[in-house]
């Protein structure tokens, strides 16, 4: 199972194994990673996983879909170029080592 | 034992209870009481990617088990609170144990509404509410050779878009003359429809269920109010819930369309909430007293309770928002569209990407979006920030919404 690091706004940082197929908003909410509410549970409707990923990995990651990007149009933090909803983002093998940063709110 | 915070019901709301309180810094001991053996889940999946095979029990599973401890948050799953003593402040269990609280939070939510008529009884006659309810119906689904949905409403559609998926003859009998009447405008519930006859449902409209027949105790055919009979050989009713009230009512709190609070969420003892999908509370986007049936209802209630109880009292005041998936459209609804006076899309029907603005007189009130989820996200900000909007900029493509105050 690839491993991927969250790193929390204040600093806080946790490396997780997240089954392949499953999001990575699964891997956080499912090993109690604080940072990402995922209100809707994972349907692309709410904007509340936002994630920043660190700039090495983005070109490994599945192209942001339209439904995504007017979404990431709308997410409580700044979007950057790095921005994307982290349910959206389906684990395979290339995410080995994947980096991602929460935001300071999602809400 | 210390009395605590005991949080009767595990749903979203519960759950979210549960996980806000200690977000403010309450660090007293909280008991999470539902009566399901599972630990707590989120229920929109149960009608969509759960149903439909596509999630499993892990996805839908709001936090693993190892959570609950990690927050010194007691999870007693299985367990059904049988009565509250107010005056000993202690809710009783059906297991005999009794538990002392300082604050009780109710999200007790609702029960599906069954059928009453000849034949409900039935096997083969199901609803859709609960984890059981959907792992039981995916089997259901995967034997069946005709499904007759009743009700035309969000849940009786989903199942229907996943009964289709799978290539199962669907016929959806609604009471009223359109779809998801009593949610959104007539435009909605027309592209909603063409969008299940394209998939192949059947519609019978303005007609109700009369009697279910079956032999051996398995349902075989529906007779419909006007004499008709259609065979199926899974019955699945989507006609709504009512909320649970019973242990309020019994407790002697004030009860009406729910258990009744203030606009912080306080029942009529001021150590009781409630809130979710039990909760009638005073809702100035509804213009007075209503319940409202959603996950962000729950949630944000459940924060808004969690405040309070945190000393950090403020009145409950949340844009309300819903939403539903079918086939490969998501519809988005943002405020409460009842009473609207003209409806203004953005974008055409047609397109299956658009939006229908709702006023009341001047004023915008809800915006429904068909695959449009940034029209969705830009409305719930005007709702909330009570903006000025004219039907002239509604309407206008090239009017930006995100950046508009």
């Amino acid at each position: 199972m690839p491993k991927i690091t969250y790193i929390s706004y204040s600093g806080d940082q946790k490396q997780v194994e997240v089954p392949i197929g499953d999001s990575v908003m699964e891997g956080a909410v499912q090993n109690g990673i604080d940072g990402i509410v995922a209100e809707c549970g994972g349907s692309c409707m709410c904007a509340t996983c936002h994630v920043y990923v660190e700039e090495q990995f983005l070109d490994r990651l599945n192209p942001i879909e339209e439904t995504e990007e007017e979404m990431l149009g709308s997410t409580a933090a700044e979007r950057k170029p790095n921005s994307r909803l982290s349910c959206q983002l389906a684990v395979t093998d290339v995410f080995e080592g994947l980096i991602v940063h929460t935001p300071p709110t999602q809400k | 034992m210390t009395p605590g915070v005991v949080i009767v019901g595990t749903g979203q709301g519960g759950f979210q209870t549960a996980v806000s309180l200690r977000s403010e810094g309450y660090d007293g001991p909280i008991t999470l009481i539902g009566e399901e053996p599972h630990l707590p889940y989120q229920r929109p999946p149960l009608s969509k990617g759960f149903l439909a095979g596509k999630q499993q029990a892990h996805h839908v599973t709001l936090r693993p088990a190892p959570f609950y401890g990690d927050h010194q948050i007691e999870l007693l799953a299985g367990e059904q609170v049988i009565e509250l003593d107010r005056t000993r402040r202690r809710v009783q269990l059906s297991s005999g144990a009794q538990i002392p609280y300082k604050a009780l939070v109710l999200a007790v939510g609702a029960s599906i509404r069954k059928l009453t008529v000849p034949g409900a009884d039935l096997d083969g006659v199901c609803y859709l509410r609960t984890f059981d309810d959907s792992t039981d119906l995916k089997a259901r689904l995967l034997r069946a050779s005709e499904v007759i949905v009743i009700g035309g409403g969000f849940i009786g559609l989903e199942f229907a878009a996943v009964a289709r998926s799978q290539g199962k003859p669907v016929t959806v009998v609604e009471v009223q003359p359109r779809l998801m009447a009593r949610a959104v405008s007539p435009v909605i519930s027309e592209t909603f429809e063409i969008l299940h006859g394209g998939h192949g449902v059947e519609f019978v409209y303005g007609i109700g269920v009369s009697e279910i027949m079956g032999t051996a105790g398995r349902v075989g055919e529906i007779v419909l109010s006007d004499g008709t009979r259609r065979k199926a050989d899974l019955v699945v009713a989507g006609i709504g819930v009512l909320p649970n009230m019973a242990l309020a009512r019994h407790a002697g709190l004030a009860v009406d369309n729910g258990v009744v609070v203030d606009e912080y969420l306080r029942t009529s003892d001021e150590n009781i909430y409630a809130i979710g999908d039990c909760a009638e509370h005073p809702n100035s986007f509804a213009g007075g007293r209503t319940r409202l049936e959603s996950v962000q209802n729950a949630v944000d209630q459940a924060a808004c309770a969690a405040a309070a109880i945190a000393g950090r009292a403020s009145p409950y005041c949340e844009v309300p928002w819903f939403w539903t998936e079918q086939y490969d459209v998501k519809l988005q609804m943002a405020g409460l569209s009842a009473g609207y006076e003209s409806a203004i899309p953005r974008g055409t029907p047609e397109s299956r990407k658009f939006s229908v603005f709702y006023f009341r007189g001047e004023r915008l009130i809800a915006v429904d979006s068909v695959n449009r989820p940034g029209d969705h996200l830009a409305a719930r900000k005007l709702l909330a920030s009570a903006a000025s909007l004219t039907p002239a900029q509604a309407a206008d493509e090239g009017f930006d919404l995100k950046t508009h105050r």
